[in-house]
């Protein structure tokens, strides 16, 4: 294989494309994390008493774990300590408290997501998606907000909806991820400054796919938001996610926390396109992408799906999950996980089956290049109750060089004896046989690459909305080039 | 100026040596074949034509219409117009067919700064040459020789070779695992892409494609060099004897 290797040592590094820094007036706490840190965040958003209650109890929370251990340790990562009195917990973008309309949003910041090529006018935008904003540690747009409302769809900043609809935050937020669940989680629900809001009402069909965008742009400062969608009795919710990140030096913490309910008959499509900057080709800075989702198919016959395209970060930590809590509910995972230069990830997720005939499918495709370590970790947990249920687990790796690692961890717990369970794993190796096969016809290296890179992952390209699975192609592509050795 | 002109090639595997000089001049509109035992180097020179570079070239060189080849990566030689049909194709799971020969073939046509063919221009273009090798219409939406039958992937080399057009097709052993019905429509399929501005080199081991596919010259490769060059009768004298004789008579000096 050497030969070729050197072939692709020669492609030049392509730089990444979004790591740019917009020039914009902030309001931002000094760096330091203390209870006072989350008064003053939640006093800046002007919460009701009982959202400053829930944060300080996670704040307590996490400043005990925070002595005891700090991060959980069981992931198959390495990071050197991080110092969370040094980071800047707040910062925003400086406009009009309440903008009445998109003209009067900074004009950088609308110039930065164009930029980003997400246009924020609407009569700009793509059809059928309504997007979310949101930049450092505020949403700044949503759009298609009044088309919305026609059908009772609320789709806001997680800001407003506290203000708006206290009653269904008050109800939802925490019910699937508790702060107590895992020490990044905790953390989040202290400092976390703001994220997206969804719900859709009984029996309507959202009529377009909502996104949300996240930008971090402050340096030294972490992210933290927060998403909470809720599609209620035979609702149906597709939802887009995508994010990125300048280029820095030093490495930047994103800690965000995503849950979803759905209940009877309600299905949740959540997509993520995750491309926070992965640090240079020396491992030097990148984004530590440590995040908690979970959905709860809470009702019968619900569904939700997760699908995920990972190829930013310096270090992804995260494990899209699903409680199968009504009978007959499904959870889907499917993954796409690139690591290129010296990324790690460690990513996968759990199924935790309660309801009767419930059924999930795990798709989790890890790609390793350069230096790159990729982990799937992968549990599936049948409880007494789950009587007839199934899953099917299927793990590839593929290893690009011979420096690079894949590692598979999957777990299985079975206490119903009727469960069905079907497991494939695979590791393969980009054959140097399959590459001048594709040179021989005419296709330069790199391309030959991403051709074969593209084929490896098309189960779970074909799962994403359309415009979507465009950008993750090219994205995978841009990703790989100039890595392989 | 002859298409390939190739001269005292030598050329080391794996700190081997397996080519120990090879001279052989093909023009355009030629058919040679290349006959010889097993492990003779008859597949290390189809390779070397393609510019594997695992395939080391210690001396000689190689001028493809006028061109230096040996300076070439494989995928500026496919795109000056070298085509090898291998031995053994490979699979590309999760590429549909028709997708991955529409990137090569504009690819190739970007090389030669010719506007790239859309879907719609493709497609017909596409279902005609699966009409010529006579196979079947779901392959346009199979995967790149992924679960092809040992014939159906050799087909579909031929069928790849008819979209590309190459000045120099390269044909390794592209009869070996065709039932004799493949054997004449891969062959005919061939012969339609016989013409003035093209070339082929031919690998086989059996004189039976050589009646399809009847060459203007035959050469001999007994390890690592051509012992022998005639005309189709030599196909026929080897069928008949074998190579015992010619591996004799080249061991035995000043026998020419
Ligand atoms: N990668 C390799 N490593 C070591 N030896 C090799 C390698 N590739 C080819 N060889 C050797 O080179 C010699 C010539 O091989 P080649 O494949 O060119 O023969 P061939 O004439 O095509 O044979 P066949 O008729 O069996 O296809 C053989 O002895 C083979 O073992
Ligand atoms: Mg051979």
């Amino acid at each position: 294989m050497s030969s070729s290797v050197d072939t692709f040592r020669e492609l030049a590094q392509q730089d990444y494309k979004w790591g740019f820094v917009t020039d914009i007036d902030a309001d931002r706490l000094p760096k330091g994390l203390s209870e006072e840190t989350v008064r003053v965040i939640s006093a800046k958003k002007q919460e009701p008493e009982f959202m400053l209650e829930w944060r300080l109890k996670a704040y307590r929370h996490w400043a005990k774990l925070e002595k005891e251990q700090a991060e959980p340790k069981w992931a198959n990562v390495k990071f050197p300590p991080i110092n969370y009195q040094d980071i800047i917990y707040y910062s925003a973008p400086k406009q009009k408290p309440n903008l009445k309309s998109l003209d009067e949003l900074d004009p950088e910041i609308l110039r930065t997501y164009e930029k980003l090529g997400i246009p924020l006018q609407e009569q700009k935008m793509l059809a059928g998606v309504a997007v979310d904003a949101v930049f450092d540690s505020v949403s700044v747009a949503t759009t298609f907000k009044a088309k919305l409302a026609e059908k009772g769809v609320i789709f806001c900043s997680f800001s407003e909806a506290v203000q708006k609809h206290p009653e269904l935050v008050k109800k939802y937020l925490g019910s699937v991820v508790p702060h107590t669940d895992n020490f990044f989680a905790a953390l989040n629900a202290a400092v976390f400054t703001d994220g997206s809001f969804v719900y859709v009402p009984k029996g309507v069909r959202c009529p377009m796919e909502l996104s949300t965008y996240f930008r971090i742009n402050a340096a030294e400062t972490g992210q933290f938001e927060r998403t909470l969608i809720v599609a209620d009795e035979g609702a149906y919710v597709s939802y887009l996610e995508g994010c990125t990140a300048p280029i820095r030096d030093e490495n930047q913490l994103h800690a965000a926390v995503v849950e979803l309910v759905a209940l009877d008959n309600a299905q949740i499509k959540y997509s993520t396109v995750q491309n926070w900057y992965p640090g240079d080709k020396n491992g030097k800075g990148g984004i530590y992408n440590f995040v908690t989702k979970r959905g709860n198919c809470k009702g019968v016959n619900s569904k939700i799906s997760w699908t995920q395209v990972e190829t930013g970060s310096a270090i992804t930590w995260k494990y899209p999950s699903c409680i199968l809590q009504g009978d007959n509910s499904v959870g889907e995972f499917y993954s796409v996980a690139l690591t290129n230069n010296y990324q790690q990830a460690d990513t996968g997720t759990k199924m935790i089956h309660l309801g009767k005939n419930t059924s999930s499918t795990i798709v989790s495709k890890g790609i390793s290049a350069g230096h790159g370590q990729n982990t799937y970790r992968g549990q599936v947990k049948i409880q007494k109750g789950a009587t007839g249920a199934r899953n099917y687990t299927q793990c590839d790796s593929l290893l690009i060089g011979d420096k690079c690692g894949a590692h598979t961890f999957p777990y299985i717990e079975v206490k119903n004896s009727t469960a069905r369970m079907e497991h494939e794993a695979s590791t393969s190796k980009i054959g140097e046989d399959q590459l001048f096969y594709l040179q021989q016809r005419g296709l330069k290296a790199e391309d030959a690459v991403s051709m074969i890179v593209n084929g490896f992952c098309k189960q779970v390209f074909r799962e994403l909305p359309m415009e979507f699975a465009v950008e993750a192609q090219k994205l995978l592509s841009v990703s790989l080039e100039g890595s392989v050795g | 100026m002859s298409l390939l002109e190739i001269k005292n090639l030598h050329v080391n595997v794996a700190g081997h040596e397996i080519l120990k000089g090879i001279d052989l001049t093909i023009n355009a509109g030629e058919v040679h074949s290349i006959m010889g035992p097993n492990g003779s180097g008859k597949s290390t020179l189809a390779q070397v034509l393609a510019r594997r570079e695992a395939y080391q070239v210690t001396d000689g060189q190689i001028l493809f219409d006028g061109k230096d080849l040996l300076e070439m990566k494989p995928e500026v030689a496919a795109c000056e117009g070298v085509f090898l049909a291998f031995q053994y194709p490979v699979e590309i799971p999760g590429i549909g067919n028709t997708y991955f020969l529409r990137s090569a073939l504009n690819a190739i046509r970007k090389y030669r700064g010719l506007e790239e063919m859309d879907a719609m221009d493709f497609l017909p273009m596409f279902r005609e040459k699966l009409k010529l090798l006579e196979m079947d219409d779901k392959l346009i939406n199979r995967s790149v020789n992924e679960g092809f039958s040992g014939g159906e992937k050799k087909r579909n080399e031929i069928l790849q070779m008819a979209i590309l057009e190459p000045k120099l097709a390269v044909l390794d052993e592209t009869d070996s695992g065709l039932d004799i019905d493949a054997l004449r429509i891969v062959a005919s399929g061939v012969n339609s892409l016989r013409s003035k501005d093209r070339a082929m080199l031919v690998v086989t081991h059996y004189q039976r494609l050589l009646n399809y596919i009847v060459p203007d010259f035959v050469h001999v490769l007994v390890d690592g060099r051509i012992v022998r060059s005639g005309g189709p009768e030599l196909a026929l004298e080897l069928e008949d004897k074998g190579y015992g004789w010619i591996e004799a008579e080249a061991k035995a000096p000043a026998s020419v």
